[in-house]
């Protein structure tokens, strides 16, 4: 996906193609989201959290590639290193509140 | 023959100069970005660890319906796309398409934050106000933050309609226009984060 000429325009990344596609995957990841929930009944707990998580994640990295144009190109490396920085520090931050939180109880006794 | 050359080069110089300082006007705001993301990731955390502690105060359950969620979901999602058709109408050079991309994304995301602003008000007026419970603190702390980052966004696609309508796509208001880009997508990605975890695992 990395092409040379990318580095001298930044708005060269957008086409309509790619919005269209990103806007499809979007659309069919909010459907799994509120179709597992919708069917709730048909599953365990466990697997609509699972999958809701993953569907978001999914998500999220459709946004990133295809609307805020974050890829493997040469003019896109620090942006791509920043959000990788960033998403570690968001998981050290929700992931470890909740085990310290969730954990709290059984801990103290 | 040689002075076209060095003029040639120049402009080349010119020109690579120009678009690496553009580079860098976005880098400095994506770093913006991120940090706010870093704010939006603390507010999850705090939300996360809330979640159950209802008070005797309505839960999710009682306060969410989907079809609404879905729609309010929909909007900004539609908003997303009609923003980068604006931006790949602006490297068109298209004027009058930049700005009817701008005030459809302006209209989609109004109507995002309206039904917010219903679905608080109906909450308050029911007696879910934020300070029931430690779950509807964390709910309207989280959620109103990224509804007031889309309000400013609209503020700030409101001003550069102005900007374009006066000024026409000149490189600041290009240079803006991306950025606004950036800000406006960002948002998307925050909200199908809200939408998982506050509200359909909520749900669940």
């Amino acid at each position: 996906m990395s092409h040379d000429h990318d580095n001298t325009e930044v708005e060269i990344h957008a086409t309509k193609k790619g919005y269209i596609i990103g806007f499809i995957l979007a659309v069919l990841l909010t459907l799994v989201s509120f179709g597992m929930v919708m069917y709730k009944e048909m599953f365990s707990k466990g697997f609509i959290f699972a999958a809701l998580f993953g569907a978001a994640i999914l998500q999220m990295l459709v946004h990133v590639y295809y609307f805020l144009h974050v890829n493997g190109s040469k003019a896109q490396r620090w942006n791509l290193v920043a959000i990788v920085f960033t998403g570690m520090l968001l998981l050290i931050f929700i992931a470890g509140t909740m085990w310290v939180m969730y954990t709290l109880n059984s801990r103290m006794m | 023959m040689k002075t076209d050359n060095l003029s040639a080069e120049t402009k080349a110089m010119i020109k690579a100069e120009h678009s690496h300082h553009k580079e860098i006007d976005l880098f400095g705001f994506w770093i913006y970005l991120m940090s706010d993301l870093v704010i939006f990731s603390v507010l999850f955390a705090t939300f996360v660890v809330f979640q159950h502690n209802y008070a005797g105060a309505a839960g999710p359950k009682d306060l969410f319906e989907m079809p609404y969620l879905f729609i309010e979901t929909m909007l900004l999602l539609l908003s997303s796309v009609t923003y980068g058709f604006s931006v790949i109408a602006m490297n068109d050079n298209k004027k009058s398409q930049v700005l009817i991309g701008l005030i459809v994304t302006a209209l989609l995301g109004l109507g995002f934050v309206g039904m917010e602003i219903n679905e608080f008000a109906h909450m308050i007026a029911e007696g879910s106000s934020p300070d029931k419970s430690g779950y509807l603190s964390a709910f309207f702390t989280l959620v109103a933050t990224h509804g007031l980052h889309v309000s400013f966004g609209l503020l700030w696609m409101f001003i550069l309609i102005l900007q374009i309508v006066k000024h026409g796509l000149k490189d600041g208001v290009r240079s803006r226009l991306m950025r606004l880009s950036l800000f406006w997508h960002f948002l998307d990605v925050v909200w199908v984060g809200v939408f998982t975890v506050v509200y359909l695992m909520g749900l669940v």
